[in-house]
Order: structure tokens, then sequence, then C-alpha cells
């Protein structure tokens, strides 16, 4: 069910993080969410977007070390709270979050939170028992 | 037909009787050089030693040695032993460790230098049939000339690309089907990686062999090379000062390089005494030319540790062999008091599954040093979490701690960042100020 980001290998230099999104910019790929971890020497650029066979070529070709990693998306409620009530869930069910990043639908009410767990299917299963909508590739457009 | 030998006489002439063309030449060697670079004769004239006490090969331990420092002094004429009418050629060093070396030749030394040339190509597999893609720099730089000369007495079609422009050597590869590449190992194996983005197939070029040296290189670069491009892959080593490159060269065994002995007689000193050692002790490697006539070094330290062996080779060269130098003693690196050779890390590195591309960046901070390891990520470990790259470098640094005993911090980078080399690689970056 999972859906797919984009993980890209971004060195801490000046300018290397615009290279990238020009790279996306020209080829006309829209970036729904994303987010960066830093590090002393590099950063990891994680990117939701609207085409990322388009994007993983285009990247891919001019020499960028990138790659798809699946990740679930769970969409919440966009009031107060929702987030901590989520991480509630998946905590007392024991899944530990490596990393995770959020954003809104640019359509409805909703919000979306991205998360990369251990084991897809496992915090998918808590979440849907609990009562949240995970998205598949399928939902794509509806973001 | 593959022909086993150039010289055949020469390389599979008993042992008894090399030493006994050394003796012959090194009487004459020494007078020559005693009468015609006054230098050398004041050197000898200290130590009390005349050219007539030379009367045996073990009397070459009478002779003062001769190091970088003094041709550093003599530069650039001053080891000069014949009239300058008679040189047609220089070659010469980087100069990258000091001042450069200029070495000078005669036709007779040109000559015996591409013989030697001649018979590495010949134990590769080369022969008139084949054709030698040099990918050396030409110039100054010995590699290119040495190897070209080497491959025209063999007869082969010889293509003088020199080094760099990746994507005209692998176009000429294809379309001429080069049988032979001669360059320095990094550059081998920055082909082999180019060839792989090209979508060629090791098994899709017409390469069987390679001639690589010029800087160190390890066994497991070696068998990185020979997969990438699908060879066999031999090592060959020479220095300007003692000619170039064909001073030693491996035969198909791959098991040490045969010195050629008819023409260079090696000695294993310890550095720090300059007393000779026994056959199969490790120390300093110590050249003499027997016979070039414009430029004959006796006694050349040549700062290159290794060890000898006269044990018998299945090829059936007589001529003694040296071990791979570890390094060169100068390329050794003294970090927090311990002795560091940047092979050392490389042969960690490729056993981790990491490239050979690495940089190695030592500085003094708080008067501790720093080993800065830079090397780059590999796409199938790239993670997405930095979580698992902390980890990746935590065990390449306990993996370098183990072997070198002192600890390094590790910087993963993005493929292709750090610097290649079309010639020698620099991958040291000593920013330590050591003397004011």
């Amino acid at each position: 069910m999972a859906i797919q980001q984009l993980t890209i290998f971004v060195e801490n230099k000046k300018g290397k993080l615009v290279e990238i999104t020009k790279m996306l910019a020209e080829n006309g790929i829209n970036m729904r969410a994303l987010s960066i971890a830093d590090t002393r020497d590099f950063g990891i650029l994680r990117l939701i977007v609207d085409d990322i066979q388009k994007a993983l070529v285009v990247l891919a070709e001019n020499g960028v070390m990138v790659k798809i990693t699946d990740v679930v998306a769970a969409e919440l409620p966009h009031k107060p709270g929702s987030l901590n009530a989520t991480l509630t869930v998946l905590a007392d069910a024991g899944v530990n979050v490596e990393y995770l990043y959020a954003f809104l639908s640019s359509k409805g009410q909703g919000a979306y939170v991205v998360l990369r767990v251990a084991d897809n299917a496992a915090a998918e299963k808590v979440l849907n028992e609990a009562g949240y909508r995970t998205l598949s590739m399928d939902d794509e457009m509806e973001f | 037909m593959s022909q086993r030998y150039y010289q055949k006489e020469l390389e599979t002439m008993p042992r008894a009787q090399i030493r006994a063309l050394q003796e012959e030449k090194l009487i004459k060697q020494v007078k020559h050089v005693y009468e015609h670079v006054p230098y050398y004769r004041d050197l000898m004239d200290r130590k009390g030693v005349k050219p007539e006490d030379i009367k045996t090969l073990d009397d070459i331990q009478k002779l003062p040695f001769i190091s970088k420092y003094d041709l550093r002094d003599t530069y650039p004429y001053g080891m000069l032993a014949v009239p300058l009418k008679d040189c047609v050629r220089i070659q010469s060093t980087s100069g990258t460790t000091g001042k450069r070396v200029i070495a000078y030749y005669t036709q007779h030394d040109v000559d015996l230098w591409e013989d030697c040339c001649a018979r590495a190509i010949t134990a590769a597999g080369g022969t008139a049939e084949d054709i030698v893609q040099v990918a050396y720099g030409y110039g100054l730089f010995t590699g290119g000339f040495g190897l070209h000369g080497g491959s025209h007495k063999v007869g082969a079609l010889t293509l003088p690309m020199s080094s760099g422009n990746t994507d005209r050597q692998i176009q000429f590869i294809q379309d001429l089907k080069a049988t032979v590449l001669c360059c320095t190992p990094s550059y081998a194996a920055y082909i082999g990686e180019a060839m792989k983005e090209k979508g060629i197939k090791p098994e899709e070029n017409t390469l069987k062999a390679g001639i690589f040296g010029a800087e160190p290189w390890t066994e497991e670069m070696r068998r990185d090379i020979e997969k990438s491009l699908g060879i066999k892959a031999y090592d060959i080593y020479g220095l300007t000062e003692t000619s170039g490159p064909g001073v030693a060269f491996e035969c198909e065994e791959q098991h040490g390089m045969h010195i050629n002995e008819d023409h260079f007689y090696a000695e294993i000193i310890d550095p720090e005494t300059g007393e000779v050692l026994p056959e199969g002790s490790e120390g300093e490697l110590v050249f003499t030319s027997l016979d070039k006539e414009a430029f004959p070094l006796l006694r050349y330290r040549t700062r290159d540790l290794c060890v000898l062996t006269s044990e018998p080779c299945s090829c059936g060269r007589t001529f003694i062999r040296m071990k791979k130098p570890k390094g060169r003693s100068d390329d050794m690196l003294i970090i927090r008091g311990v002795n560091v050779f940047p092979s050392q890390i490389e042969t960690v590195l490729l056993n981790e599954g990491y490239a050979p591309n690495y940089r190695i960046e030592i500085d003094r901070v708080n008067n501790t040093d720093t080993l800065d390891v830079y090397v780059e990520l590999t796409p199938e470990r790239f993670a997405d979490t930095v979580s698992e790259i902390d980890k990746m470098e935590r065990e390449l640094a306990g993996a370098i701690t183990n072997i070198l005993g002192i600890h390094p911090v590790i910087h993963l980078v993005a493929p292709k960042s750090i610097q290649r080399s079309e010639g020698k690689a620099v991958r040291v970056i000593d920013r330590r100020k050591l003397h004011d």
C-alpha cells in the first residue's frame, strides 16, 4: 500500500540543493512534500513528487545519487492534537518512527503525515485498525 | 602464438652468469662515473674509495649512496657523465616531492630503456600482433614515452593516446580494438568505471592485458581493475632516476616484479644505518645503473620499501624479483606517532566494498593530529536515513582503526565528487605545519 518517496543525497556545499531543484523545475516536476535531514557533510532530501519516474530519470541522468523509498502516508484531520493522537497509536503498538514529515492536502481539509518505519505493512495495519486511512500510489491525485 | 620473452638469452641467463655480467659492468661503470662526474668523484674521494677498489660485485658496498638530495644539489646538469652533445633526450619527474629531477639519455640509454619496456610488454603477452594503447602522460613524465618505445620495439601497433580525454580513450579501445592498455592504475580504474557507466561490459572490449605503474597500488585494486576491464593487470616499476618504467616488470605469475638485472643492480638496505641486508629482508631499495651512459646513478636510494627474492620463477626468467613496494618511504605519513601508508587505507576501503577513490586529510588541532578520510558513497549503499549512513561511517572507521591503530573520521561523500586523476592520484593533503 505504501507510497513512494524520492531520497536524494545532497552534499553539504553551496549551490548543491539548488542544482537539484533546478533540474526538477526545468522538467516541470511538482513537489508535494519535502523534508531534509542535514549532517556535517551531507543532507538527505526526501520528496514526494507528482511524477516520480520522470523525476528519478532526470536526477539519475544528471549524476545525482537518488533512490526510491517506500513510506507510509496517513490521512489526518487538520486540527490540534491529531498528530499527537496518531503518534500515540504507533507508540502504543511499539512502532518506531525513523523520521516523519507532514503536509496539507491541496484539495480538502485534511493533512497527511509521511512516516518512515521499519515495517510498512505492520505500521499500516496499526493505523488502519485505529481508523486512519493510509494512501497508496493510486491515491496520488488526491493529495 | 604468444612469445614468452623479448630477449630470451638475457632474461633466462643462469644466476652465476648474471652476477658475472653485473660485476664486469659495475667495474667499468664506476670508472666511467669517477672520471666524468666530479660530484660523485668527490663523494668517493671523501670516503677514500678509488675505482680500482671495486673488483667484485660485493665491493659495491664501499661506494657512497646517492639520494634525491644529491640530485637536487646537482640540478640540472651536475650528474651528467657524457658531453651534452651526446645526449638526445631528457625526461623529468613531476617535482611534487621537491625539486624536479632531470634525467638525460644518450641514444644507447633510450634503447636500453625501451628494451626494458619491451620485455615488460612481452611478459604481459604483447606481440607484434597487438594494439597497445598508451594512456600514460606523454611529455616530461617517463610513463608515456617509455611504454611507447617498448611497444615499438615489440612491433605492436602503438596508440599514443597520452592520458586524459576518457571518452576518446574508450572510443579508441572500442573502435581500434586495442588489446593492451598502459596507464597508471588509478586511471585504469577510472576508465573501467567510465566504461561501466556507458554500459560496456568487461567482456565487450578487446583488451586482454594492462601494464600499470608509476604509483603504489594494492592487490585489491588489481582485482578490481581486472574485473572491471576484463583483463589481466601487470605491474611495472621504475623511476625517472633510473630511466623510467621497466626497471622491473611482472610476468604471468603476477608474483613479484623481475628486475632487469643486466642493466640495474638492486640492493636492500636498512634505511637507518645504510647497511646492506640479506635477501628476503624488508628494507629500502637501492639501484645502480650498470650501463647507462648519460645519467648513471650509483647506489641511488629509491626510498621504496620492499623485499627481494631470487627464488626460481615458473616463467623461466632468472632475474631477481622485487615485491610490490609497500609505499615509497616518503609516502609514509606519521600520524599521532604511527606510520601510515595510504595504501593501507585503500586496502580497507576495497575490502569493505567502497571504491578506491578517497582523499586523506591530515591536520593538527590543539597539538593532536587529525585524520579525515573522504570516501565516496556507492549508490548500492545509499540509505535514506542519517542513522544508517552514520552507522556505515562508524563501521568503516572501526575497520581502519583495526589496521592502522589510529582512529579516522570518515566522511561519506557523493559518487564522483572526489577528483579523479588522469596521472598520479593526489590522495593525501597534509595541512600540518610541522616546520616554521
